[in-house]
């Protein structure tokens, strides 16, 4: 009876204080898993960006560099139709390649979900090849594919056609960007394609539904979340993309990503290459909220 | 009205369904018993039109049925996993296919009203599926199935997702759904109690094979195979020869039983628990008490007999009085014991 007692008070105590080390042990152990990616963020992500921001109101220095003295000129500047062209031109340019991408990548990964588990790991696999090789290459590749003297056009030539002129031109950029970016568009509706139950096609058939109309009013509905993920994958990296155009697209400044590239290192005008870095956000950032908000309402 | 004649149906190596011929007639309650692996799945996925046969024909009324495809037949599933559409409310659901036969909005929803009623989910047609019990899910699906009045109507194991409660309940209204809209259901089952307390007919399938075909209570009292008889019910199964009084059982002696066999084929004889008396002076066969359980409205009473190897059962109404190591003798008239050919 007394030994009891007497364990019970020192087991109060040491229990009371055994959690307090358990909480501070587990504080620890989040800030040892967090700790580097937070860092990472912080450093890497959010101080440049803070510093790109503020940029924008300040005044530009003559060889690059930023002057701090207070200014709405960057802004004023952006409403200007010269660059208010670019803007929309690689809003079209992206919204075509995103278009052109889901409308390839939707039956790829609706086959590639129907086939057996074997074929499917494969087939997964070769989606996901092309990034096992740098991008510049990749690019430069469809350079030697579509030049004048290149092999499309000594194929063609063979067949007594051409040679054409394929490349630098819209065209040719968003052939860039739908080749590049089509596996970001095939895997997430993949994985929403293969998690959908097949019963509910057979379901919808054995209602009378015709196979298209199964599709638009069961298919398509309930893998809606990952289409609008794969066309956020494929249009916020073509939106801002300066590669493909400065490549395939023949260097001059007809999307976003290279007048911002020409405004930092041509012009030398960090402040308004800031500017339009911060328009190119607000769009994205446009974008993911709407995405969030179907994504919560699916 | 449904007639199934010769349907085969192989996968690779597997005989799924080996040349079935069956005939379901309008308005019955027919029931497709066996173990899971035995093709009644199979069966009902060709009648529905997800899969083909490699051989046979089906014809609905005279019509054939296989040459049309699965949203051409006048053929309504009700899929074990009920597979609602999740994105869709209730009501949504039950108009699905109505709205593919393009009626109008107003008899859509006449309809769709008219058949929640009678499954009771009048005040659930604006829920989503993800929000109903499982019963009220399976309800659903019931609805949806039986709204577009199909000729026949099959159904996947329609209560299995349910829990014991449930199903009893569930078992009843859909016997009492069955007559009240006429129409011929095809239900697929392993379990046969459902597949009796059910069924107009009753079809068992075994590696593919119909064994038997018949009404619950004949199937129950006179199965014809080896299998019918292990599968329905507990049955207590003496292999031997037949003989005019019965079975010449293996290792005890001449069992009382009906025998329309002639003498000598090899036989098994199968005697339903609840058949047998537990008689303390006399009997056919003696032995000694291993176990009882007690059941509530049945008790089970396990006897050990000399010269078999597992124990007789034995089923008696209410508590009984015998205890385990007690000795007893076990006793039938012949009219309970059924011969099964070997």
């Amino acid at each position: 009876m007394t030994g009891s007692t007497v364990s019970g008070a020192t087991a109060v105590p040491r229990s009371r204080r055994s959690r307090a080390l358990g909480r501070r042990s587990r504080a620890i152990g989040r800030l040892v898993f967090l700790g580097p990616g937070l860092a990472y963020l912080i450093v890497l992500l959010l101080v440049p960006l803070a510093l790109i921001l503020s940029y924008t109101v300040f005044r530009r220095d003559r060889f690059g560099g930023v002057v701090y003295e207070a200014t709405g000129e960057n802004f004023t500047r952006l409403l200007d139709p010269l660059y208010l062209d670019v803007i929309v031109s690689s809003l079209k340019l992206a919204t075509i390649a995103t278009v052109i991408a889901l409308l390839v990548g939707y039956p790829t990964a609706y086959l590639i979900a129907q086939l057996p588990r074997k074929w499917k790991t494969i087939a997964l696999v070769a989606i996901v090849l092309p990034f096992w090789t740098n991008f510049l290459v990749r690019v430069y590749a469809w350079i030697v594919l579509l030049s004048g003297p290149g092999l499309v056009n000594s194929a063609l030539g063979d067949l007594g056609l051409g040679p054409f002129e394929f490349l630098y031109n819209q065209g040719t950029i968003v052939t860039g960007l739908v080749y590049s970016y089509l596996p970001l568009m095939v895997l997430p509706l993949y994985a929403a394609i293969e998690k959908l139950d097949p019963q509910l096609r057979e379901a919808s058939a054995n209602l009378g539904a015709r196979p298209a109309r199964t599709f638009v009013s069961v298919t398509l509905p309930l893998t809606l979340p990952g289409v609008v993920t794969g066309c956020l994958f494929v249009f916020v990296p073509s939106f801002g993309n300066f590669v493909i155009p400065e490549l395939l697209g023949g260097g001059r400044s007809i999307m976003v990503g290279n007048l911002i590239r020409d405004q930092f290192l041509k012009a030398r005008d960090w402040p308004f290459g800031s500017t339009l870095t911060l328009a190119l956000l607000a769009v994205l950032i446009v974008l993911l909220l709407l995405q969030a908000w179907s994504a919560r309402r699916a | 009205m449904l007639q199934i004649t010769g349907v085969s149906r192989r996968f690779g190596d597997v005989t799924a369904l080996a040349d079935v011929s069956l005939e379901i007639r309008q308005g019955e309650f027919f029931a497709l018993l066996g173990p899971s692996g035995c093709g009644k799945t199979t069966l009902l996925r060709i009648l529905a039109g997800f899969e083909s046969p490699d051989s046979g024909t089906v014809t609905l009324d005279g019509d054939d049925l296989l040459g049309r495809a699965a949203h051409r037949r006048p053929v309504n599933l009700m899929f074990q996993s009920y597979a609602l559409f999740p994105h869709m409310t209730v009501a949504k659901n039950v108009a699905y296919g109505l709205e593919r036969e393009k009626l109008s909005k107003a008899e859509i929803r006449s309809r769709v009203g008219e058949v929640l009623e009678k499954v009771g989910l009048s005040a659930m047609a604006g829920r989503r599926p993800q929000q109903l019990s499982g019963g009220q899910r399976q309800r659903v699906a019931l609805a949806r199935a039986i709204v577009k009045r199909p000729r026949l109507l099959l159904l996947d194991e329609p209560l299995s997702a349910l829990d014991k409660k449930v199903r009893a309940e569930m078992q009843l209204e859909l016997k009492r759904l069955q007559h009240e809209v006429g129409i011929t259901f095809v239900v697929v089952t392993h379990d046969q109690e459902e597949a009796m307390s059910l069924a107009d007919r009753i079809a068992v399938f075994n590696a593919g094979r119909v064994e038997q075909v018949d009404e619950p209570v004949r199937l129950y009292e006179r199965p014809r195979t080896p299998f019918v008889a292990g599968f329905v019910g507990a049955g207590n199964l003496f292999p031997g020869r037949a003989c005019a009084a019965g079975v010449a059982a293996d290792g005890l002696g001449v069992l009382p039983g009906v025998s329309d066999l002639p003498d000598g084929t090899p036989a098994l004889l199968a005697v339903r628990p609840e058949r047998i008396r537990l008689d303390d002076g006399g009997g056919v066969l003696k032995g000694e008490v291993a176990d009882v359980s007690f059941y509530g409205g049945v008790s089970h009473v396990a006897v050990t007999v000399p010269g078999r190897p597992e124990p007789v059962l034995v089923a008696t109404q209410g508590a009984t009085r015998v205890r385990p190591g007690a000795q007893v003798g076990l006793a039938w008239t012949p009219g309970d014991g059924v011969l099964v050919p070997q």
